[in-house]
């Protein structure tokens, strides 16, 4: 959160949120935080959030990018909160974040499952790829498992084409894969929740 | 005996394929014998097929390792590094043979790529790296211009406009504020040739870009790069930060009057974004939605003010352009264009990888010289150049010279350098149904040719798929295509349909034989196949156990069946049958 030292006036972001107390990194000065740690800490974190960019319209789409990695996704609240940071309508925000792929209004799974289907990948079966792992999972792309463990994807390329067919856990690019190789990855990530 | 170095490609690819595993399990032997040899993490080494990938460098040269494990790693450093004898099990070329892979290539975008340590400036500027900034901050602006106009050199994000003439429309516009952008949002399906160089020499792209916007009169330059390459994020914000520190960016560089700074903003996923109106109108916040041109950016670009934009790779030449000078590079390309161009092989090869060849070789040479020819035995049938706005191409090209000219008289495009190579098993009305499906998706919407008539064109495909149509139907999908060609603002729909055009062109038999007999030659469209398992079945119910649908029944040691009502034609079974019983008709 954004601080001001009532003693010098010194401004500095805070980090911490489980103190109820700091000092100014300028004069020293003891600064209370109670009013802060009652604030909701969804606000708060927005608040964090929108600190890290200047309120332009250019900061639109990096605001959103901040946002979904802190959130996993772009709650209503969110998004009110990034239109009166920016002094958008709400509309405007929706227009240009549904726009991008990259951008989604619900809670995602614990895993990111995405299965490239670039052009490499596609001659050399991706649809294949993606049918063992919706049924491993029991689920159909863009979906989210019950359990709320896996995320469920297609993406256009990934730019590994030479290992190519490939998916993508998390950060974790999976290359050369058969169905059994496919269902095999997903089981390991099951064995490391359980 | 000179110092050894070890070298662990490290790019995406190389990750994917379990550098990092390599890496570690490498440092902790060479730490357990204290042996002093410089490990370090490179980018791309660019055989993609062969990762991981370890170079060592010795007294000879670089010796390659590819396709390495953890297991190898301990028998790695005992043969060559202790007992100094290759590992012949995993060498895949030394210093003392010629190999194919490399013999026929010219590396000037990618020279440092996998040699350096793309996190390193030292290492980048210890291969003449900035050299090129002071030589250009010596000369006019005019002068640099004129340099890059006599190069011949051409924009190679794919349209081969020409970069001198782009740079003198914006040096000519009269503003105080004027910007630069590097378009690094590579989104063709199928193309990692900029990824890898963000990845592999960031600093070669910032030097090229810094030059440009000194030739141009620039202020602040953006990298706008793909959200989906966070390596070549972090590097690039690596890079970003060194050179600042260096005084290679920012207020007054090198201590002349001259300032420019980079930001990297990072795009949200979507296609059309590559389109240089529509990316601007990204970093300015808005949807990514092409406008009409002119104005052109030159005139009034990024927040209205004249911008020049150019792609990754072609930023990535300057350097080089101005430390050899301009005949050097135009002699390695065509008359009508200078230089190289990076080209990601991918698909049914033997070899593939990230390649960078002279402008003007041939595709026979790049496909079978280079990537070796088609893999696993099976016949060429037709290469794919250009992404989902380029064409296939056939056997009857293979002496096509690669350059903007000759390909696209072909009917396909040289594009960003995507080259997807296909074979017999490989449907030419699947693959233009793949592309389609891909545009309609991407298409921004705002030109309805582009917004409705992708997607009658993705329906008539979709029916040719299933067998159902007729001749005149071919012929509509023609006027159609030519039609969205027409009418679109931007390049999304303007080159949408040429998959489709040269599908139709070079393989119509394949259409008519989906249409009249009803059978897809290459057995790859789900409704005009059928699998059934031969008398070769041993009983073993694998199959069975496989099958999604539960279509398939059988006892024990007998032969199983199965039924066509339920099967779902996804040839699972045909994958995992132990004695190839499963055919497919």
């Amino acid at each position: 959160m954004k601080l001001e030292c009532e003693n010098c006036g010194h401004e500095w972001i805070h980090q911490s949120e489980l103190e109820n107390k700091t000092v100014c990194p300028e004069c020293k000065h003891e600064i209370e935080l109670q009013a802060d740690v009652s604030t909701p800490s969804l606000e708060r974190d927005i608040e964090r959030v929108l600190e890290e960019h200047s309120a332009e319209p250019s900061s639109l789409i990096p605001i959103l990018q901040t946002a979904q990695k802190k959130f996993g996704y772009l709650p209503r609240d969110v998004i009110e909160n990034i239109a009166e940071y920016l002094e958008l309508p709400v509309s405007k925000i929706y227009g240009v974040a549904t726009f991008y792929a990259q951008f989604r209004f619900e809670p995602l799974g614990e895993h990111m499952v995405r299965v490239c289907h670039g052009t490499a990948c596609h001659v050399k079966g991706a649809d294949k790829i993606g049918e063992a792992v919706e049924n491993k999972l029991g689920i159909e792309t863009g979906e989210t498992t019950e359990d709320g463990q896996f995320t469920l994807e297609r993406v256009a390329c990934l730019g590994c084409c030479s290992l190519a067919p490939v998916m993508m856990v998390d950060d974790t690019a999976h290359g050369n894969l058969t169905r059994e190789k496919a269902k095999q990855v997903i089981e390991k990530y099951n064995e490391v929740e359980s | 005996m000179s110092k050894k170095k070890v070298r662990v490609g490290y790019a995406s690819c190389g990750i994917a394929a379990g550098a990092e595993e390599v890496y570690q399990a490498l440092k902790k032997i060479l730490e357990g014998h204290e042996l002093d040899v410089d490990i370090e993490k490179v980018g791309c080494i660019g055989m993609c097929h062969n990762e991981p990938i370890v170079e060592i460098e010795d007294n000879e040269g670089a010796h390659t390792y590819g396709n390495l494990k953890v297991d190898n790693v301990k028998e790695l450093v005992e043969k060559h590094i202790i007992d100094e004898i290759p590992f012949e099990d995993k060498l895949i070329t030394s210093p003392s043979e010629e190999y194919d892979y490399f013999s026929k290539q010219r590396k000037v975008v990618l020279r440092n790529s996998g040699v350096i340590d793309p996190e390193s400036i030292e290492e980048y500027m210890k291969r003449d790296g900035y050299e090129a900034l002071e030589k250009a901050l010596d000369m006019k602006p005019q002068e640099i211009i004129d340099i890059i106009k006599e190069s011949n050199l051409r924009g190679r994000g794919g349209a081969g406009f020409p970069t001198g003439l782009k740079w003198q429309f914006a040096k000519d516009a009269d503003s105080e504020e004027k910007y630069l952008i590097c378009n690094a949002d590579e989104g063709d399906p199928g193309a990692f040739m900029d990824r890898s160089v963000l990845e592999g020499d960031p600093h070669a792209v910032l030097e090229g870009m810094i030059i440009g916007a000194y030739a141009t009169g620039a202020i602040k330059g953006y990298i706008y790069c793909r959200a989906e390459y966070p390596i070549a994020v972090k590097r690039l914000g690596i890079a970003i930060e060194k050179a600042q520190k260096r005084g290679l960016l920012g207020e007054n560089i090198l201590d002349t009057d001259f300032s420019f700074d980079i930001q990297v903003k990072e795009g949200a996923g979507a296609f059309v974004c590559g389109e240089e109106t529509a990316l601007m109108h990204s970093i300015e916040g808005e949807r990514g939605m092409p406008r009409p041109r002119p104005p052109f950016p030159a005139q009034k670009g990024l927040f209205g003010k004249p911008t020049n934009i150019n792609n990754v790779e072609t930023w990535a030449n300057i350097p080089w352009i101005l430390r050899n000078g301009s005949e050097e590079f135009s002699s390695l390309g065509t008359d009508e264009s200078g230089g190289t161009k990076v080209f990601a092989l991918a698909g049914k090869i033997k070899r593939g990888g990230l390649v960078e060849v002279p402008i003007g070789t041939t595709l026979r040479e790049v496909i079978f010289e280079i990537g070796g020819g088609i893999a696993d035995e099976k016949d060429f049938k037709a290469v794919q150049l250009g992404g989902p706005s380029g064409g296939c191409l056939t056997d009857d090209h293979l002496n096509t010279p690669v350059d903007y000219e000759t390909l696209t008289e072909a009917g396909a495009i040289m594009g960003s350098g995507g080259m997807i190579v296909m074979d017999e098993d490989d449907c030419m009305v699947n693959v233009a149904h793949y592309f389609l499906d891909f545009t309609q998706e991407e298409s921004c919407g705002k030109c309805t040719f582009c917004r409705v008539g992708t997607k009658r064109l993705l329906e008539m495909l979709e029916d040719f798929s299933k067998g159902k149509g007729s001749e005149e139907d071919i012929e509509k999908l023609k006027e159609m295509a030519d039609k969205i060609k027409k009418h679109s603002l931007c390049g999304l729909g303007q080159t949408a349909p040429n998959p489709v055009l040269t599908t139709l062109r070079y393989f119509e038999d394949e259409y008519h034989a989906h249409l009249e007999e009803g059978t897809c030659p290459a057995k790859v469209c789900r409704e005009l196949i059928t699998y059934t398992i031969s008398e070769s079945c041993i009983g073993c119910g694998t199959c069975a156990k496989e099958c999604p649908a539960s279509a398939i029944s059988g006892e024990s040691q007998e032969i199983h069946v199965i039924d066509q009502d339920v099967c779902i034609k996804c040839g699972a079974c045909q994958e995992v049958c132990p004695v190839d019983a499963v055919e497919v008709e």
